[in-house]
């Protein structure tokens, strides 16, 4: 038997469950695209050890490689700490961060978090904080004051208080 | 078995059995005691007590916002600390952290940025020994 569209049929009874499915879809959907905010986490030991002590260890593809390269050159100066190491290891570091910098090669996140930055910019002028980015700025421009301010956040760095996977490189949250 | 040997390889039976965490402590422990003693005659030891009053002094030469060790590990040296970053810093205290301080290039990397940070200079071998003795106790 075959069923028949029917005015006798509570076609009214299934709407809520219509819109919680396109809600659904919707969120899913949303899930997905997040899903580009990756950032390959750092993978070696004494990378993890030397510069995620104090901070996470931030993605090497979050920063263009003229940018780690003028960090490590002046760990003695770490935003106002100072980080120096044994000169072999930085040396080590530094490799490891330029080469998978976000403006070489097969970085697709790196690429469009450094969108507008000047990844060319020689001695001096390559961006040091992610933070100041102008693609950082405006996926944070929404959350508030007293959010950055909160005791379990404090700063921008913390990025693992909101991104509970950023240290395996998820920020879709 | 001659004489003279007896007496050394009693100690090396002794230096063997001890855990190699354990013999890096003393070890540690002795070359900031010899540069104690180089630094001042009157060395007579290092104190567990005045390292605990250096975790938790206040000084006023560092950054203003860590004024003591405390600042980041907490006063408790048994319970966790934090960065101002918001990363969990591993308890000091050798009973809850017992991989801590078998490395020497370790321990003195972080005495040296952590004393400029906190004291506004490096720290000196008897508060290092006194320190490191507090929290081996701990």
């Amino acid at each position: 038997m075959i069923a028949k569209f029917s005015a006798d049929f509570p076609w009214r009874s299934l709407l809520p469950g219509v819109v919680a499915l396109a809600v659904s879809a919707v969120v899913l959907g949303h899930a997905q695209a997040g899903g580009r905010h990756y950032f390959p986490p750092v993978d070696d030991p004494l990378v993890v050890e030397e510069c995620g002590s104090c901070h996470l260890a931030f993605a090497p593809s979050m920063l263009p490689a003229a940018s780690w390269a003028r960090m490590m050159a002046d760990l003695k100066n770490h935003f106002g700490d100072d980080a120096s190491l044994d000169p072999a290891v930085a040396a080590k570091i530094a490799a490891y961060l330029t080469d998978r910098a976000g403006d070489r090669g097969g970085q697709r996140h790196g690429e469009k978090l450094l969108r507008g930055v000047a990844t060319a910019a020689p001695d001096g002028g390559a961006p040091l904080r992610i933070t100041e980015l102008p693609r950082w700025v405006r996926e944070h421009r929404k959350v508030p004051d007293w959010e950055w301010r909160h005791r379990d956040v404090r700063t921008r760095a913390n990025c693992t208080a909101c991104h509970v996977d950023a240290a395996k490189g998820y920020y879709d949250d | 078995m001659k004489p003279f040997v007896r007496p050394f390889a009693l100690i090396v039976a002794a230096l063997s059995s001890l855990p190699a965490g354990a013999a890096s402590h003393e070890a540690q422990l002795a070359a900031y005691a010899s540069a104690a003693r180089a630094a001042s005659p009157a060395f007579a030891g290092f104190s567990a007590e005045r390292g605990k009053a250096l975790h938790l002094r206040h000084f006023a030469g560092g950054k203003p916002d860590t004024p003591a060790c405390a600042t980041c590990h907490g006063t408790d040296p048994r319970a966790a600390g934090r960065t101002p970053a918001g990363k969990v810093v591993e308890a000091m205290a050798i009973s809850i952290t017992p991989a801590r301080y078998t490395d020497p290039a370790k321990v003195e990397k972080w005495f040296r940025r952590n004393c400029t940070e906190v004291l506004g200079r490096e720290c000196t071998p008897l508060e290092k020994g006194d320190w490191l003795s507090f929290m081996l106790g701990q």
